[in-house]
């Protein structure tokens, strides 16, 4: 295998945008990444798409050459990956394989979802099906009372309180008010975070991520022709990509996610790094408690201590362990098929110091955790400097 | 009837286009006594953790389960 760098990284501002489509926000993010990396559409050699219900929210199917051509980018490979929230996540997980396995030099992987032109009730339902339609969506799920359900138990079996839910909203907005692409750009109260609209208990609008449109691009080269492209590399240490049952109620134990142990200890074993190594972090906070949990899960903490580690501060940008300086789904929003490269992009701009505000003073090594379902898919990147 | 325990549970406020005039409404995963969970919906009196509860009757492949009279 050979080693992999991220040679170019673009993005979108994450919002409601009524005035674009999903392919404008793609050729977008995927432009910008081109004129980061110097690298002409024609240079490269298989694309990759991240995307989770195009088909569903923008009625079109067919979905990575509709926009690898709008790229300029034609005749080569142009594949779509759907893993739902973690689509974009493996989709750079099998751009990453191609260019370690040597079949391909220069491949771009885009993500991308164009969910606002919905009704909240509509998109709900379009999200569901990334569950068990047969059994738990058949009950009347919603992928927030799955997570509420998952809170409830943690609860039940650590201890684990709401308040420590809240502050994981109450950080998350500090770093997203920071970030200029962020869909809300708001600080929170502790008080504003606890008393929020109840979605489904024990979570309130503030325990959950934004309903977003965006796109998020990376280019990937080998480490040895990187030079060729960019004088700040970002080598792509480990990777991997585990899976689990889509049915929640499949799942022996609810509150801790199998998949994301699994992809985190082959990441951490192909990247020879411990999870005490690891300086800052983009983890899936699709909902505050996965964000405690998967804590937990990529070995940061014991089991059962995320939510007051959380609390006690350590995982803010000024903690010894800063997680979603971006802001993470919760303020910088979850444009669903983006939001896999987006965090390998944020973890980037800390890593050439380029993150302004939010910009945080250890970040040589950081790892994105990229989670589908309710845990059914899991991507976790270890990214180091060069 | 099944009947089983319950593991977690929530009330669901904001729900999915197909379900949004019933809002709000319980479900929660039973344990069941012959084994294995299942998701269900809760009917009558709000349920807890730990709580017995037997199945009323299934609809539509759900089954819609209530609180075990003590």
């Amino acid at each position: 295998m050979r080693p992999v760098a991220i040679i170019g990284i673009g993005k979108t501002p994450f919002g409601a945008f009524q005035d674009r489509d999903l392919r404008s926000l793609a050729v977008e993010a995927g432009e910008k990444a081109l004129h980061n990396a110097n690298v002409r559409p024609d240079q490269i050699e298989s694309f990759y798409l991240g995307n989770f219900a195009g088909p569903s929210f923008a009625g079109q199917n067919h979905l990575a050459p509709y926009v690898s051509t709008a790229l300029g980018i034609e005749g080569v490979p142009s594949t779509r990956i759907e893993a739902a929230c973690a689509s974009s996540g493996s989709a750079f997980f099998h751009g990453w394989a191609e260019v370690a396995a040597g079949i391909n030099d220069v491949v771009m992987v885009v993500g991308v979802e164009k969910m606002t032109s919905q009704s909240t009730a509509r998109v709900s339902q379009i999200l569901a099906e990334a569950g068990d339609c047969a059994g738990e969506m058949k009950a009347g799920s919603t992928f927030a009372s799955l997570f509420a359900m998952i809170a409830r138990r943690h609860m039940y079996e650590y201890g684990t309180k709401k308040e420590h839910l809240a502050a994981v909203a109450v950080k998350n907005h500090a770093n997203g008010a920071l970030n200029p692409d962020a869909h809300m750009r708001k600080a929170i109260t502790l008080e504003q975070a606890m008393k929020g609209k109840p979605i489904a208990d024990p979570l309130n609008i503030y325990d959950c991520s934004l309903i977003s449109d965006g796109a998020a691009a990376v280019i990937l080269a080998p480490l040895e022709r990187a030079y060729e492209f960019t004088q700040k590399p970002i080598r792509v240490l480990g990777i991997s990509q585990a899976s689990d049952y889509v049915a929640l109620d499949q799942k022996a134990d609810i509150t801790t996610f199998p998949a994301v142990r699994l992809a985190a200890e082959k990441a951490y074993r192909m990247a020879g790094v411990t999870p005490q190594a690891i300086e800052f972090a983009e983890i899936h906070d699709c909902f505050t408690i996965a964000e405690i949990i998967a804590i937990e899960d990529l070995g940061f903490v014991k089991k059962g201590e995320g939510g007051p580690f959380s609390f006690e501060g350590n995982t803010a940008r000024t903690g010894k362990l800063p997680v979603n300086t971006s802001g993470g789904l919760k303020s910088k929003g979850h444009p669903v098929g983006a939001t896999g490269v987006a965090q390998l992009c944020d973890l980037a701009l800390q890593m050439r110091c380029e993150a302004g505000e939010r910009q945080v003073p250890r970040h040589s090594l950081g790892l994105a955790q990229n989670l589908g379902g309710s845990g059914a898919t899991c991507v976790v990147s270890i990214l180091g400097v060069v | 009837m099944r009947s089983g325990t319950v593991y977690t549970e929530t009330v669901i406020y904001s729900a999915p286009e197909a379900f949004a005039a019933e809002a709000p409404y319980q479900t929660a995963i039973v344990s069941l006594e012959e084994g294995g969970r299942v998701t269900v919906r809760i009917v009558g009196e709000r349920v807890v953790i730990g709580d017995k509860v037997v199945e009323v009757e299934p609809r539509d492949g759900v089954g819609f389960f209530e609180k075990k009279a003590a």
